[in-house]
């Protein structure tokens, strides 16, 4: 019994209210927004530290014993993603001070960034699967204003497809915890990974499996249902795009790993090679769509997609070593792809488009844009020493480990496309003369945009330099993934 | 919509609405009732307000705006959660006192927190749509 675990959830929860109460006014916003999220950033470091010390941590809301109850559980994993998510947050509502416009700081968006983020949180700790949804839906619902915030006709075409894709992706959600609770009589993850382990039929439960991996695969653009991604994600601020991109996608991947770690792990003829296709026509489609586009935006929104794939390669793999580098590329991932897009945002706001074509010529007089941007998309594409080529080096060597040559082979020729990409920015963007006149062409960025992304691009370089404690750590996570022994043991107790 | 009769009637149906749905908001621990439904019921008689009257009179009526009701609504639904966490107890543990005879808990407080949210939440939306109303007359 630990409420420590509640806070991920309590803080902006109670944050939120502030801020309603505070309605209006801007500098009280940006205060208490901001403090609420630096606050819940130290919460995810205080429970990674206790789980790293402790073990998984365990909490029953109200007393009612699991399985009755509902459960929140921390073990490696999810503290590691509730801090990574704590971090994406603090630094984007960061940056949005001197991006986002003074009406929507005033009224709506820090309550919202908040209350996505204690969304998000919910997904990553809770233990029970009907109480995920319930999050995804919080998590769900704050986004969709973010998205529409402001009501621009691009934005509101945007937020169409990205609505009605979350509806049938909540729909099937639905319909899956119906079919898995009459299975098998109960919807708390651990309980479920007993029954299921101990029964001769599960494989009965594969049309629930098959419901809650389409759902999933929805809400994280996986290959064939990724189409809703980059037609709204660009239309959104660059603050909120970021914010995005590093979490919403990445709680659907979570859940496919919670997943099909715990307790989905019948038929694995089946679904291991599933989960592989999926994830190498994923990678391959999605960076083989941004190669064609000319606006960073979009760029940037068909890569999200095609790094999604080398996560799931990573779950499809299902040995320590995979699932290891899966979760150390989603860290990096998360890190890197969102910092891309805070300096596009840095780049639309010296240039005023999003179009490389029109671009052009930063390099000469913006050498620190030109830097911040090449550490991001450098560790995208996977160039030593960032952070990317650990994670790629970790899935590579994981695939050969187990004989999957086809897979790592894409994972391979990827990364090179992904180099490509990255490198067509940097001709076009940085490196070409610019055509336009250059007299005003020294404007000064505001301090709160270059901090964030600093920030991040050190971490970039953090996590690829001194790599070995985090790859150990990631091993660490995996083992309880894979051996959910342990899970089990500290939600149900000894006497299972 | 603004007949003498129904503005004559609205002044004295709020009150009772108001009277009724906290009737109902006892009630509903053990029968049916509880937070959400009077919390409805006390928004309906304010709605009906506004529409005999207008949008602004019905809000000057009010102590306490819709948004800031909201919030104070979940503050004390947040709060019922807390108290348990004073007790030693895992977060949303029921505690219970008994003051005169009648056994007060947290899941009553609970309640209270959802009867406001509601209250706050219909008036937001319908002070928006009948605004609107308004302007296409």
């Amino acid at each position: 019994m630990s409420n420590l675990l509640l806070l991920p959830v309590i803080v902006p929860l109670a944050t939120v209210l502030i801020l309603l109460l505070a309605h209006g006014r801007k500098w009280l916003q940006q205060i208490i927004g901001i403090g609420g999220i630096a606050l819940q950033f130290t919460v995810a470091v205080w429970i990674f530290v206790v789980v790293n010390s402790q073990g998984i941590q365990v909490i029953q809301l109200g007393s009612w014993p699991a399985p009755f109850g509902i459960t929140f559980v921390a073990d490696l994993f999810s503290s590691i993603m509730l801090m990574v998510a704590a971090l994406i947050g603090l630094m984007t509502a960061i940056y949005a001070m001197p991006t986002i416009s003074d009406n929507r700081q005033r009224f709506s968006y820090y309550p919202l960034v908040n209350a996505m983020l204690m969304g998000v949180n919910g997904a990553f700790l809770t233990g029970d699967v009907f109480n995920l949804y319930v999050w995804f839906e919080v998590m769900i619902m704050a986004s969709f204003v973010l998205l529409t915030l402001g009501g621009s006709r691009q934005q509101m075409n945007g937020a169409i497809k990205y609505v009605a894709m979350n509806l049938v992706a909540s729909m099937l959600f639905l319909a899956g915890i119906g079919l898995l609770y009459g299975q098998a009589g109960t919807l708390n993850m651990a309980d479920l990974a007993l029954k299921i382990r101990a029964s001769d039929d599960a494989f009965l439960l594969n049309s629930s499996a098959m419901l809650f991996f389409v759902a999933f695969s929805l809400k994280a653009a996986l290959f064939p249902f990724f189409f809703w991604l980059p037609a709204s994600y660009p239309t959104a601020p660059m603050a909120i795009t970021a914010f995005f991109s590093g979490l919403l996608t990445k709680v659907g991947v979570y859940a496919l790993i919670r997943f099909f770690t715990l307790f989905f792990v019948q038929n694995q003829s089946f679904w291991h090679p599933l989960l592989l296709w999926a994830g190498g026509i994923t990678m391959l489609v999605g960076v083989l769509t941004a190669a064609s586009q000319y606006d960073m935006r979009r760029i940037l929104s068909f890569h999200i997609i095609s790094q999604i794939g080398y996560i799931i390669m990573g779950l499809g793999l299902f040995t320590v070593a995979g699932i290891a580098g899966a979760i150390y590329y989603m860290v990096h991932n998360i890190v890197a792809k969102a910092n891309t897009f805070l300096v596009a945002g840095m780049v639309y706001k010296l240039r005023g488009t999003y179009d490389l074509k029109a671009i052009s010529g930063l390099y000469k007089n913006y050498p620190l844009v030109a830097l911040l941007f090449v550490i991001p998309a450098m560790g995208l594409a996977g160039v030593p020493p960032f952070s990317g080529f650990v994670g790629k080096l970790m899935l590579v060597v994981a695939g050969f480990e187990a004989e999957k040559w086809v897979i790592t082979g894409v994972a391979l020729l990827v990364g090179l496309f992904t180099l490509f990409s990255m490198v067509k920015i940097w001709n076009e963007g940085f490196w070409k003369k610019h055509t336009g006149n250059d007299a005003s062409d020294n404007k000064k960025l505001p301090v709160a945009m270059l901090v964030p992304v600093a920030i991040l691009a050190l971490i970039t370089i953090l996590l690829g330099v001194a790599a070995e404690p985090v790859v150990e750590l990631c091993m660490r996570a995996a083992h309880q993934l894979i051996d959910p022994s342990s899970y089990i043991e500290a939600v149900l107790g000894k006497q299972y | 919509m603004t007949t003498q009769i129904l503005r004559i009637s609205s002044k004295y149906l709020k009150p009772a609405f108001v009277v009724l749905s906290l009737v109902i908001l006892y009630r509903g621990h053990n029968e049916p009732g509880g937070g959400f439904i009077s919390g409805l019921l006390a928004a309906s008689g304010y709605v009906f307000y506004m529409l005999a009257w207008n949008v602004e009179t019905a809000l000057k009526k009010m102590w306490i705006q819709p948004v800031p009701l909201m919030a104070i609504g979940l503050l004390l639904a947040l709060a019922s959660g807390i108290i348990g966490v004073a007790a030693g107890e895992p977060f949303m543990s029921g505690q219970w006192i008994t003051v005169l005879n009648i056994t007060l808990g947290t899941p009553l407080l609970f309640d209270v927190g959802v009867y406001f949210t509601v209250i706050g939440v219909m008036l937001t939306i319908m002070s928006v749509i009948l605004e609107k109303v308004d302007q296409w007359d």
